[in-house]
């Protein structure tokens, strides 16, 4: 016997209004021969949570065979008043680099999630991953197959390496200073055993940005962050910028360009050229983002990386902060140079963590510095907003870390003088 | 005798090779281009060093689609696009075409089928967005219904480019704030301890995890009716729910007093100013779907005050940097209580350390 269309009035009142409405998808579902019966049973629980204002949904153990993670599962609390539907798990499925497709790989796997899942796709979660949502634990399997042999894999969850994002960057954007999803593909491909087999003490997110703009929230969304930055000089359109100037005027370039600059580095000059304090610039991105024919990145660029950036459980919000602040990212050796440092981080976390937390709150506890030695890396001014204010610290070490530094120094001006 | 057939093994092939998906102009020009500019709300247009120029139209979606949902955003752009599209991380949409005549047919056909063009530059675009009731095992409220809603209401402000600078909003159904920081942050706030189910702790916590988990240390193991269960010092309980997912009889969630609360300020980009968290400025607003009209009450507030005081590339937390915070609350008529005095650990470090005040 065909179920009857459950009565919603709650979520019927989320149709109207010009935004695309999800529920008049999940109605569609909801009436469709292949998923209909199931996605009655959901429409009827979640009209339920709307009545009473509550979830109904617990977790438990659902998988594909040879992982430990990447399906969400999901069993109804409420499984006798919506029988069909008690089994609602989500397959987070990795997206190519960059989120592209092309419509013949989407309608492949419309059809597979027709099939053997709900028809309810989310492109994509806050991780990064697509949501593959609702289906029974069963059809799992199947439907895991078929996205595999359609040449993706599963993301990531739980206590393991997340599934990653990178920027559009060098894809459209003349802001990128690295290749972002060669970079992501690279870390998160050399880390798959920790995502598909997780054993670590809480969830390690890697993120990649091309710029400071920072477009898929690294600094503060992801333990280990990679950002482009450049080393030389922004570089300069004289002939875009005078047009520009003429366009917009003084007034206006005064007050959106230049006295916007957060180091003071820029100046317009008498003769209306712009003067660039290069060593004060910050890489902010401020002007180039106004000035988009006018000004760019300059051409030696890299990244910055920064480490533990996390949102409040335990121990309040954290934003990453920098423990590289210039590499260079073009030979395969730079390439192999970040994945090992990426792997030594995440062999550093699964060492000294504790049970549940993030790479952020190991190094609030463990301080910063043992995180450097431990990783061996040197110190750098960047690396503060400020030094110590605070004299309760033990510093009979003084000279041996004086002797440290110059001996950087001096391998740094060798390696520029070469 | 027949062995037994083998289980199919996962072919771990990690992230997929943006290369093989991605649209022919883009690949072709990767990493050379050169410069872009916005030729109207919701387009984007790229100049590569090799002269190619490539049009990006951006639209609105659900997040959350059904299948001919997307088989339809196929059909578009297959006929108008080339047969690719990207998604952004806001759960965007993007088309892109290589020429400019292509542009209006393609916003004409996305309006027609009920998909908003906009989302770029100084425009509201869409709400980052978690699970909810949908899917979640912990939400304190909804996460499409709230978005829709939301988006319903800031309809006019993603299809044009209006604002001082870009405004992120995201929605969270619990204190996890899976939605991330934003300008403007609508997050569920409990208001009461968990209630707890002393028949089900024994079986369903491992009690010294969950006791673990508690920032404020407000749990102990307790021996409840002879059962081995645990205990909250409801004196000392912040209320924020961080023992519920590893104990679900450890309910937090309550219709009625998991209330919601805003937050603005924050910011990801390292752009002029450095990345900055939200900050509380209203909680206490009630739970209630299908709509939440008091939440966006207050979102409009927020947005008028910033839209008509902010200046051209201000974020909103750069807006309220410059403005400071007694004029924010007097433009806003939000009332400033106790609550917002940060009294978490580090929370001095946001305390007024100076003789400079507003009057």
């Amino acid at each position: 016997m065909t179920k009857k269309m459950p009565e919603t009035p709650l979520l019927d009142q989320l149709e109207s209004g010009p935004w695309p409405s999800f529920v008049t998808g999940l109605k569609r579902l909801a009436d469709s021969e292949q998923n209909g019966e199931y996605m009655k049973s959901l429409l009827g629980q979640l009209e339920h949570s709307y009545d009473t204002r509550k979830g109904y949904w617990k977790g438990g153990t659902a998988g594909v065979i040879g992982y430990g993670a990447g399906v969400i599962p999901r069993f109804s609390e409420v499984a006798e008043s919506y029988p069909e539907s008690s089994e609602f798990h989500t397959l987070r499925i990795i997206p190519p680099a960059g989120m592209h497709y092309d419509t013949d790989t989407l309608r492949k796997m419309c059809d597979i999630w027709e099939k053997h899942g709900s028809g309810l796709i989310a492109f994509h979660g806050q991780s990064g991953d697509i949501m593959f949502q609702g289906c029974t634990t069963d059809n799992i399997q199947p439907a895991f197959d078929e996205l595999n042999e359609l040449g993706f894999d599963m993301g990531g969850a739980g206590a393991g390496v997340r599934t990653s994002m990178s920027c559009v960057g060098a894809a459209r954007c003349e802001q990128s200073c690295f290749d972002e999803a060669r970079a992501m593909r690279s870390v998160i491909n050399a880390t798959l055993d920790d995502m598909h087999r997780p054993s670590l003490p809480y969830k390690m997110k890697y993120k990649f940005s091309g710029c400071a703009n920072d477009c898929v929230n690294a600094t503060h969304r992801s333990d280990f962050a990679v950002i482009g930055t450049w080393k030389d000089d922004i570089q300069v359109d004289e002939d875009a910028w005078k047009e520009i100037l003429a366009e917009r005027g003084r007034k206006e370039i005064n007050d959106q360009v230049i006295n916007m600059c957060p180091t003071r580095a820029l100046s317009l000059n008498d003769d209306d050229t712009l003067e660039i304090d290069n060593r004060s610039c910050v890489k902010c991105m401020h002007c180039i983002n106004v000035l988009t024919k006018a000004l760019s990145p300059g051409k030696e660029r890299g990244i910055t990386i920064l480490i533990g950036g996390k949102r409040s459980l335990k121990i309040g919000d954290l934003m990453g902060t920098v423990i590289v602040p210039f590499m260079k990212l073009e030979t395969d050796e730079d390439f192999e140079e970040l994945v090992e440092l990426a792997e030594n981080v995440l062999e550093f976390f699964a060492d000294n963590a504790l049970e549940h937390e993030r790479t952020g709150e190991m190094i609030e506890r463990i301080g910063i510095t043992n995180f450097l030695e431990g990783l061996g890396l040197g110190v750098d001014p960047n690396m503060v907003n400020h030094p110590r204010t605070s004299s309760y610290v033990r510093m009979d070490g003084w000279d041996d870390e004086v002797a440290k530094w110059n001996a950087r120094k001096a391998d740094k001006a060798v390696e520029a003088a070469e | 005798m027949n062995a037994p057939t083998p289980p199919r093994m996962p072919t771990e092939s990690g992230v997929p090779d943006h290369m093989a998906y991605m649209h022919p102009l883009l690949k072709a020009n990767y990493g050379n281009w050169k410069w872009h500019d916005r030729p109207r709300a919701g387009v984007l247009h790229h100049v590569a060093q090799s002269g190619d120029e490539v049009w990006t139209v951006k639209a609105g979606t659900q997040r959350q689609m059904d299948v001919t949902t997307i088989r339809n955003l196929c059909a578009i752009a297959d006929e108008y696009a080339g047969g690719h599209v990207r998604f952004t991380t806001r759960s965007n949409v993007e088309f892109m075409v290589d020429s400019a005549d292509k542009v209006d047919p393609l916003i004409a056909k996305l309006n027609e089928e009920g998909y908003p063009v906009g989302g770029t530059g100084n425009s509201i675009s869409m709400i980052s967005h978690t699970q909810g009731w949908l899917h979640c095992d912990i939400p304190g409220t909804d996460a499409s219904g709230v978005v829709k809603s939301l988006m319903d209401h800031l309809y006019p402000e993603f299809i044009q480019e209006d604002m001082p600078n870009r405004v992120k909003i995201t929605t969270s159904c619990c204190q996890i704030n899976c939605g991330g920081q934003g300008d403007i942050a609508i997050n569920i706030q409990h208001t009461k301890p968990p209630v707890i189910n002393h028949d089900l702790v024994a079986k369903q916590c491992e009690r010294p995890a969950v006791i673990a988990r508690c920032p404020v240390a407000a749990i102990r193991p307790a021996l409840v009716n002879g059962r081995p269960s645990l205990e909250v010092d409801e004196k000392k309980c912040i209320c924020c729910g961080a023992c519920f997912p590893p104990c679900p009889p450890m309910q937090i969630n309550d219709p009625v007093n998991s209330k919601i609360a805003v937050w603005v300020g924050g910011k990801h980009s390292s752009t002029r100013s450095k990345p900055t968290f939200h900050k509380l400025v209203a909680a206490g607003l009630p739970n209630n779907a299908p709509r939440w009209p008091e939440v966006a009450e207050v979102v409009n507030k927020i947005l008028a005050a910033y839209k008509e005081d902010g200046r051209p590339w201000e974020r909103m937390g750069e807006w309220i940097d410059r403005i400071g915070w007694p004029r924010f609350f007097e433009m806003t008529e939000l009332p400033f209580t106790k609550y917002h005095l940060d009294d978490w650990r580090g929370g001095r470090a946001s305390l007024n350390a100076s003789a400079q005040v507003r009057l």
